[in-house]
């Protein structure tokens, strides 16, 4: 087990699109236990992708089982996941551990199903909603070389939930 | 002369301010950090920190041809940088009201009296000219939860102002 470097912002290697991960072995297992304790280690992250840590295989971390009042499927090691429904859209703010002291809202779909291999190769199909939705979008995107400031809105956009007005 | 400045420049919109003011400041060997520009009533406003290479007397004198030029009016004020300390907002209050008076004083009073801390506020008036709506976009920080601000703010809703206050929960992944 290790905590491994996080790439930063301007990494370019950050911008690389990560391969499909082909054998699911021990060195994989070893490889998801040192990147979910690379998670730990952090800033309360709720998920990571392997291409933020060097290794440029579609491979994604998420747990958001830890926060207060928020659906969710468990921890979740994610491999060569694929979106295969979009519903919806919402904005929401965000930050990444390799884009130290930013925050930015982005638009991302609010519900979203996504089939992905565990890490013994089974196949598994999820249906995900609001925060840990989200979290699999910006997960996902670090496997396309893309980073949520990449997305990033501006802050007046209001495209929050909105109330009737009553004149 | 400080590390930073804050400089500020107001004039009336038109398409080239930016690129004119920033191109001066940028010969002179000066950065820029954190910036806010926006259009306010007609008049372009740009508020940005500007790192400080160069004395006050020789920024304001480079930058004078082009306030002239452009007329802009400046104010420069010495500052800390304190880049890198984003404080990040764990709530958000939107407001919609019919426009009157003291709307922004009567919200933000509450807000300051639960030790909301701004730190941004944007605000815009809209609907029909002689039914003008006023929409305003608070996101800050304050230590109560969200059940007693909200109750906080209620008093506002019996008088025809929609006040709605939210989480902002920021994932980081």
């Amino acid at each position: 087990m290790a905590i491994l470097e996080i790439l930063k912002l301007p990494d370019e290697r950050l911008k690389q699109v990560s391969e499909p991960v082909e054998s699911f072995g021990q060195d994989l297992r070893d490889f998801i236990a040192d990147l979910e304790e690379t998670r730990q280690a952090g800033p309360a992250a709720v998920g990571i992708a392997a291409p933020q840590v060097g290794r440029f295989q579609r491979i994604v971390i998420l747990d958001v089982s830890t926060r207060p009042k928020t659906p969710n499927n468990g921890y979740l090691v994610l491999i060569n996941p694929e979106i295969v429904h979009w519903e919806g859209y919402a904005m929401g703010r965000e930050g990444c551990l390799s884009v130290p002291d930013y925050t930015g809202n982005v638009i991302r779909a609010t519900q979203i199903r996504l089939k992905a291999h565990d890490a013994e190769g089974g196949l598994h199909e999820y249906a995900m909603e609001g925060f840990e939705a989200r979290a699999a979008q910006h997960e996902i995107d670090h496997l396309d070389g893309l980073l949520f400031v990449d997305r990033v809105v501006s802050r007046r956009t209001d495209l929050y939930r909105r109330k009737v007005y009553k004149s | 002369m400080s590390e930073w400045n804050l400089l500020t420049l107001v004039g009336a919109d038109r398409p080239g301010i930016v690129s004119r003011v920033t191109r001066v400041i940028c010969e002179l060997g000066c950065n820029l950090g954190e910036a806010s520009m926006i259009r306010l009533g007609g008049n372009f406003t740009i508020m940005m920190m500007v790192s400080g290479e160069q004395p006050d007397e020789a920024l304001l004198a480079a930058l004078a041809p082009v306030a002239e030029e452009m007329d802009l009016r400046i104010h420069l004020d010495p500052s800390h940088g304190g880049l890198h300390h984003h404080l990040v907002p764990n709530y958000q209050v939107r407001v919609v009201g019919a426009d009157r008076a003291g709307i922004v004083a009567d919200v933000t009073e509450i807000l300051a009296s639960r030790g909301f801390n701004i730190l941004e506020l944007e605000s815009d008036v809209a609907g029909e000219l002689d039914r003008p709506v006023y929409i305003m976009s608070i996101q800050g920080y304050c230590g109560d939860t969200l059940e007693s601000l909200d109750a906080a703010l209620a008093p506002l809703r019996e008088r025809d102002v929609s006040v709605d206050v939210s989480p902002v929960d920021v994932l980081i992944g």
